[in-house]
């Protein structure tokens, strides 16, 4: 089956870290010492100010669990984040860019090198998952078949060799989230941010979707991850260095005295 | 925003057409318009063209002939046709002047009077057919010298009834220009509505794409590429239908008039052929700015 015209998906090369895949390595220099930077940053929506006063800098490599109440404004934060929001006030700087002097081809190209995962991870139903999940390469012109190697280590990287064919509607949604994620990660971004990734999956599935992310963030991927889900990020704090931010009252706090 | 153009829109890209859901009610109701839109603009052009054909026709046929009548007590009638014919044949700018017969009088009123009319028993004037060479006669000075020597003649150059028949076939082949127009309009009017229903209903696949960093204009492009074709296609179907109609109309018979001579003639036949590529231009354009200005809206 193919996804487009005939021709070699352009990855980088195999590294040697026998548990990755090489569409996964780290390819890109990241330009200045933050890849998100937020200053004094606030957004307000219908009237009511959302988020306020949130300053933070990611450094490239760095891992974050974002938490909060429901309805606290992670989903918004992410957003600000890869650019499908701009902030009402203070900068919201990607890559060394702010995002308010960016067009929107200039927005399309910051999303390529973030990867994001929903918890409501959308698909085109018509097309099948590994086109799904080489979308990313579709829309940023590169030739893909579904037969390209590097495309089945993908997906078998996330263990969905045997769901490769299926349509998405027939995915559980432990095999969406990991279509979700690989999707997210098969331009190799700088950034992976998920949003609620574990929110409908057994703990099981979440235990195997954290080793996923705990990997990519060890390959040199900066990682935030919005969860109201503790045990979640206890289970991540002993594998992996975690800073763990608050969205309360419209602001951000750092919460990880507490976990 | 960088659009499609011509050279992708004909190679294609398969990766821009596959990210948009093949089927939809937008892709029946693109197809029923175009083809529609064309079928009826089959027929605003055939009428701009036959109206156009008639209006030169008469124009040209009807300005080179006159007729010149001769009412007369019957037993002057002969003398006075003579006479007139002598004043045309030295009239610059006639090329012939030849009197009808009575049989040619009697088949112009049959369609008045019947076949049984008795023409030699009433009191009908001579008729003499005036052809114009290329240069014309001068009207008023051939009227001032039959009023001196064929008191009974009176010139008739057609003038008084050809100039408001070729306006008003002028007018009708505005009329058809003007359809056409509006044809285009409604085709562009209904294609741009069925693109932005196919963005709004695709609200999904333009989130998706624009997540995993699609720019807007590889977006527009799938939509854009879509829908030309499919109005292509579907103008097409209108045209064989608008043609096939067009050639199940009765032909022009002498006694048909205008009507049935609706039909395209000769070289004209081409243009039906363009279009659909006009209906493809019109859904281009339109379905480009939809999509420009949906995706703005989107943004």
């Amino acid at each position: 089956m193919w996804i487009g015209g005939g021709g070699k998906v352009l990855f980088p090369p195999c590294a040697a870290i026998a548990s990755a895949v090489p569409i996964l390595q780290k390819d890109k220099a990241v330009a200045g010492a933050y890849v998100i930077e937020l200053d004094n940053l606030a957004y307000s929506y219908g009237g009511g100010e959302l988020l306020s006063d949130i300053s933070l800098r990611l450094t490239p490599g760095s891992f974050h669990f974002l938490t909060g109440p429901s309805g606290a404004g992670k989903t918004t934060f992410l957003k600000l984040c890869y650019g499908a929001l701009v902030p009402t006030a203070g900068h919201a700087v990607l890559f060394g860019k702010d995002v308010r002097q960016m067009d929107r081809d200039e927005i399309a190209e910051i999303r390529r090198r973030v990867g994001v995962v929903h918890q409501d991870c959308q698909f085109l139903d018509h097309l099948s998952v590994a086109e799904n999940i080489a979308l990313p390469l579709m829309v940023s012109g590169r030739d893909v078949s579904a037969e390209d190697q590097n495309l089945k280590e993908l997906i078998a990287w996330c263990g969905l060799t045997h769901r490769a064919e299926a349509r998405p509607p027939e995915l559980s949604g432990g095999e969406r989230q990991r279509a979700a994620l690989a999707r997210a990660v098969i331009m190799s971004p700088d950034i992976i941010l998920a949003d609620e990734p574990t929110g409908n999956v057994d703990w099981e599935m979440s235990e195997r979707l954290l080793s996923l992310l705990v990997e990519l963030n060890r390959m040199g991927k900066t990682v935030m991850i919005a969860t109201h889900d503790l045990g979640l990020i206890r289970a991540a704090k002993t594998r992996v260095q975690a800073r763990v931010l608050r969205i309360a009252k419209r602001r951000l706090q750092l919460a990880g005295a507490d976990l | 925003m960088k659009l499609l153009s011509p050279a992708v829109l004909l190679r294609g890209e398969p990766q821009a057409d596959r990210v948009v859901p093949p089927t939809g009610f937008t892709a029946r109701l693109t197809l029923f318009a175009a083809a529609a839109m064309t079928f009826l603009a089959v027929f605003a052009l055939a009428l701009s063209l036959a109206t156009g054909r008639l209006a030169s026709n008469w124009s040209e046929e009807l300005a080179r002939s006159s007729t010149l009548r001769i009412s007369a007590p019957a037993e002057q009638v002969a003398a006075q046709t003579e006479a007139a014919l002598q004043v045309l044949a030295t009239t610059g700018g006639v090329a012939r002047a030849r009197a009808l017969s009575r049989e040619e009088q009697q088949a112009l009123l049959e369609p008045w009077f019947g076949p049984d009319l008795p023409v030699d028993s009433l009191p009908i004037p001579q008729l003499i057919e005036i052809i114009e060479d290329a240069q014309g006669y001068d009207p008023d000075g051939l009227r001032l010298r039959l009023a001196a020597e064929v008191p009974g003649a009176v010139l008739d150059d057609h003038g008084r009834w050809r100039r408001p028949l070729v306006k008003a076939a002028g007018r009708i082949r505005a009329l058809g220009l003007l359809s056409l127009l509006l044809i285009g309009g409604v085709m562009g009017a209904m294609i741009t509505l069925a693109a932005n229903s196919a963005l709004a209903a695709n609200g999904q696949v333009i989130a998706v794409l624009r997540l995993v960093g699609a720019r807007d204009d590889f977006i527009a492009r799938a939509f854009v590429r879509r829908f030309t074709f499919r109005a292509f296609w579907g103008a097409a179907l209108g045209m064989f239908l608008g043609l096939a109609a067009l050639l199940a109309l009765p032909e022009a018979q002498a006694e048909g008039g205008f009507l049935t001579g609706l039909g395209l003639r000769g070289w004209h036949w081409i243009w039906p052929f363009f279009l659909p590529l006009v209906a493809a231009m019109v859904s281009f354009l339109a379905t480009g700015a939809a999509a420009r200005r949906m995706l703005r809206r989107l943004a």
